[in-house]
């Protein structure tokens, strides 16, 4: 039996958020909400992560940092936008230097409404990310068999 | 008596990633425990290991397997030499270069981070080392032999003669589990200054194999701790399980208390508590054997 979602690792990248996201994303780490019961860590590393978790709207700058990040994680790999910004641009979304959501250059999976999104709804999109994680391990298993 | 040497061997080969992987599992734990929180099933490291080996496998260079291979089959040797009590100088000499092929593995990525992370192992290594040979020589002073099967036969514990190596070992044990300080070279924790140190750019099951790694060594330095209180009395086994289990939940409770203690304070408390606890032991011991 595959125990794969069983240890979802994150990354957070903070795009150009107003932080109030990142904080609440921090939030599900503190003994309040403690996302470590479900195997999660917070890592800093793109290479050791499975979730990629996008916080804040993509700029002109911040595009290919997102893009080299994304393409740094191994499959099997889930990408989850946090907040209203990283969904569509938020209020942010008719400034010159904003190109929209994480979607405008790379494939996000899950979306997180809200502004800020409060922790109960990351850790609600974590696990279904952590659900299509697993759906996505067994395709990547069953590929490689195929191979 | 050879057999039983062979079986320990082995037994350590089979059984020591399942031990110090449930030891971790309950580490997590309790650490979350510490901190109020519920914290992950105690299964939890093996479910990261079995992740890690299932995870595409990319890499920068591919001399990087070879090294990590190389050092995890050091460690796996280092670990039998231990447990088949044979000298006990072998083992940190054979540590040693487990070490050196862990530095070649991140330096053969030229990555600004793994560059970092092998600095501070560099840092770290020469922190640590002294002590681990004081051991040696301190077994070799108390119990006239290198051999630890033979230590491990002597008639009073080697504790009785060594409670300032045994003081620095434990102290030094912070450091080699991986646990304090937090900016290391590469962290015990997710939480990791310079992204992940001499680990950055492993992926999958390079990543894995380095934990198998670190499992087999913690097992070799906490079997080291258990030869501190073992003598020719079965017994003394009882005391020596007791002795690694209060060592474990030790560094677990230092590890909590101490988050935020970095490199260059760690570099002059590790040589301070060798030379003053070590070096007080070796003196008196010399004292005493006239």
């Amino acid at each position: 039996m595959s125990t794969i979602h069983k240890s979802p690792w994150l990354l957070h990248y903070d795009g150009s958020s107003c932080n109030g996201c990142d904080i609440e994303v921090l939030a599900c780490t503190t003994p309040v909400y403690d996302v470590e019961r479900f195997g999660v860590i917070n890592t800093g590393n793109p290479m050791h992560a499975d979730i990629f978790l996008i916080t804040g709207g993509i700029n002109s700058q911040n595009a290919e940092v997102v893009k080299q990040i994304y393409n740094q994680m191994p499959q099997p790999k889930v990408v989850i936008a946090v907040g209203t910004c990283a969904c569509t641009g938020g209020i942010f979304k008719e400034c010159y230097n904003i190109k929209g959501g994480a979607d405008t250059v790379i494939p996000v999976d899950i979306y997180v409404p809200g502004c800020a999104a409060r922790p109960e709804s990351i850790i609600d999109g974590v696990v279904k990310g952590v659900a299509l994680f697993k759906e996505k391990a067994a395709a990547l298993a069953a590929e490689q068999k195929a191979n | 008596m050879i057999s039983s040497r062979v079986i320990t061997a082995v037994c350590y080969l089979l059984f020591a990633p399942f031990i110090i992987g449930l030891l971790d599992g309950f580490d997590r734990k309790i650490s979350a425990r510490m901190q109020g929180r519920k914290g992950p099933s105690v299964l939890q490291p093996f479910y990261d290991l079995k992740k890690l080996f299932e995870k595409e496998f990319l890499t920068a260079n591919k001399i990087q397997l070879l090294m990590i291979r190389s050092y995890l089959f050091f460690i796996m040797l280092s670990g039998v030499i231990f447990f088949a009590g044979f000298d006990i100088l072998l083992v940190v000499f054979s540590l040693s270069t487990a070490a050196m092929f862990l530095i070649l593995a991140s330096t053969s990525t030229h990555s600004p981070y793994s560059a970092q992370g092998t600095h501070r192992e560099l840092v770290q290594i020469m922190s640590c080392e002294p002590m681990e040979l004081l051991v040696a020589v301190g077994f070799y002073l108390a119990m006239g032999t290198f051999n630890v099967n033979e230590i491990a036969q002597g008639q009073m514990s080697p504790i009785t003669f060594l409670p300032g190596f045994f003081v620095g070992f434990v102290f030094i044990l912070t450091i080699k589990f991986r646990k304090s300080p937090f900016d290391i070279a590469t962290s015990h924790h997710a939480h990791q200054e310079v992204i992940k140190g001499v680990t950055s750019e492993m992926v999958g099951k390079e990543y894995g194999m380095v934990t198998l790694a670190e499992w087999y060594e913690n097992a070799i330095l906490l079997g080291i701790v258990g030869l501190f209180f073992i003598n020719s009395n079965p017994v003394s086994i009882v005391a020596a399980i007791v002795a690694i289990l209060v060592v474990w939940f030790l560094e677990i409770l230092i590890d909590n208390t101490s988050a935020r203690v970095k490199w260059q304070l760690m570099l002059k408390l590790a040589w301070g508590v060798t030379i003053v606890a070590a070096g007080m032991n070796l003196f008196l011991l010399e004292i005493i054997r006239g």
